[in-house]
């Protein structure tokens, strides 16, 4: 697996459809308290921003802060402006995302703030394990927020959010699966003290291709470049930058890291994420599933 | 209707319940600084540590029973329900919900003994009043480390 190693000289980031979304590590410690840049921590662990994380970012957590508390779904127009006011976000602010597990929750959170149309959002290449890996400073000092005003923004989730209806009706389409292997065949690994709660049924969404999140990482989390990236998507899975595309992975965290690959990096023109996944589709009533390695037949009765 | 805590673990999920809910998380944090390190024993034979795949994050725990022979030892006696109980956990820094929760069976449940620990509630994750702010996957990942623990206590009672 390449690592990171490429040409002197060579810009990664330049040979992106759009790089402008990502930052990289050097650039983020130079630019540190620059007026109207906001770093957001997000992560997977609710206490790790509390260790320590970089100076002045503020932490926002998936779980308890863009999730509505009783619906599944996420905070409307108020309760997200409501949210960015108390981080100290205003609208036009440029705001950079980095968090653990290679960045899934911090794509997430990006995600989200898409569905509200914040426009500057951006992802530090290779989040919080690089950084650290690098001996950057992390501090425990709380960030001094002043509170802002943020306009009440309606969420608008067609273009880049999928429901389960929608993908009953894209079946036959595009489709990527980001679980691991064993998630999209169905296997599971029971052990007869700790059943799988998370859904009823394994396997994956028919017609769905596998291609593991982690494929589109180099091993220290950063991305890898556009050719090796166009390798897997394009020429091993056929997809084309006009295909209509949705991902999908357990609830939708892992494939936003997937979106913002196909979206930002690729330049493809319509990717959504399905963030009900597998927890919802797996126990769903009446949608077919199928087990194995291949991507199966569309059943013909589904097709619309 | 539901089982009796061991004293500690009654006192610790007493606390959780009775603070405002934005300092569940820094006890936790607390619980997660305060996880003993392993044994040099331990930590040099780290193959004697059983992973919880249940957790997100790389968890490993050892059960020593009084009388089961330590790890890395050879025990003699034969253990039993009133034997004593050690826990020993291994969690990484960069995932300090897991050691929270580990810290947290550690001051709870070590020093037991065997029928004690066996009588340990299952739901014991979500008596913790911290489901609002963990993610119910990450109490079902202590419901993991829980369900190992017994697991190991009964091993030990019961040697094949």
């Amino acid at each position: 697996m390449s690592n990171n190693v490429y040409p002197e000289g060579y810009s990664k980031f330049a040979e992106y459809a759009d790089g402008s979304r990502l930052v990289s590590t050097d650039w983020l410690a130079e630019n540190l308290g620059t007026p109207g840049i906001v770093v957001v921590e997000s992560n997977e662990d609710v206490l790790l921003y509390d260790t320590g994380h970089i100076p002045g970012a503020v932490k926002l957590d998936w779980h308890t802060e863009l999730n509505d508390s009783v619906t599944r779904d996420y905070l409307d127009g108020a309760g997200f402006a409501a949210l960015m006011a108390s981080k100290g976000i205003k609208r036009t602010d440029t705001v950079i995302f980095y968090g653990d597990k290679s960045n899934w929750w911090a794509a997430y959170a990006l995600w989200v703030f898409r569905l509200f149309g914040h426009e500057d959002v951006r992802l530090l290449d290779g989040g919080r394990a690089k950084w650290q890996a690098e001996g950057r400073e992390l501090t425990l000092d709380k960030p001094a927020i002043s509170a802002t005003v943020y306009p009440v923004v309606e969420r608008h989730d067609e273009a880049i959010r999928a429901y389960k209806d929608d993908v009953l009706a894209h079946l036959g389409g595009a489709m990527i699966d980001v679980r691991s292997p064993q998630e999209y065949t169905g296997e599971r690994t029971h052990m007869p003290d700790y059943p799988e709660e998370g859904a009823l049924r394994g396997g994956h969404i028919p017609g769905a291709q596998s291609v593991p999140w982690a494929r589109a990482a180099n091993e220290d989390g950063t991305f890898k470049s556009r050719a090796e990236l166009e390798a897997i998507y394009l020429e091993e899975k056929g997809l084309s930058p006009d295909d209509d595309v949705i991902a999908y992975c357990r609830i939708g965290e892992r494939s936003s890291h997937t979106w913002f690959v196909l979206t930002y990096l690729l330049g493809f023109d319509s990717v959504r994420n399905y963030d009900g996944s597998w927890t919802e589709w797996g126990n769903a009533v009446r949608v077919p599933i199928v087990k194995g390695e291949a991507p199966g037949a569309i059943p013909l009765d589904e097709v619309r | 209707m539901s089982q009796e805590l061991p004293s500690a673990l009654a006192g610790i999920v007493e606390d959780f319940a009775t603070m405002p809910a934005a300092e569940r998380l820094p006890l936790l944090l607390e619980f997660s600084q305060g996880l003993p390190d392993l044994p040099p024993r331990l930590a040099e034979h780290r193959e004697l540590l059983e992973p919880v795949p249940e957790c997100q994050s790389p968890i490993f725990l050892a059960v020593e029973v009084a009388g089961a022979g330590e790890p890395g030892a050879q025990g003699s006696d034969k253990p039993g329900p009133d034997s004593v109980v050690r826990l020993h956990f291994s969690a990484p820094p960069e995932a300090p919900t897991t050691r929270g929760f580990a810290g947290i069976l550690h001051e709870g449940l070590d020093g037991l003994t065997a029928a004690e620990v066996l009588a340990v509630p299952d739901d014991l994750p979500l008596r913790l009043s911290l489901t609002d702010q963990v993610s119910p996957l990450r109490l079902r990942g202590m419901s993991g480390m829980l369900a190992r623990i017994k697991g190991q206590v009964r091993r030990a009672l019961q040697p094949a």
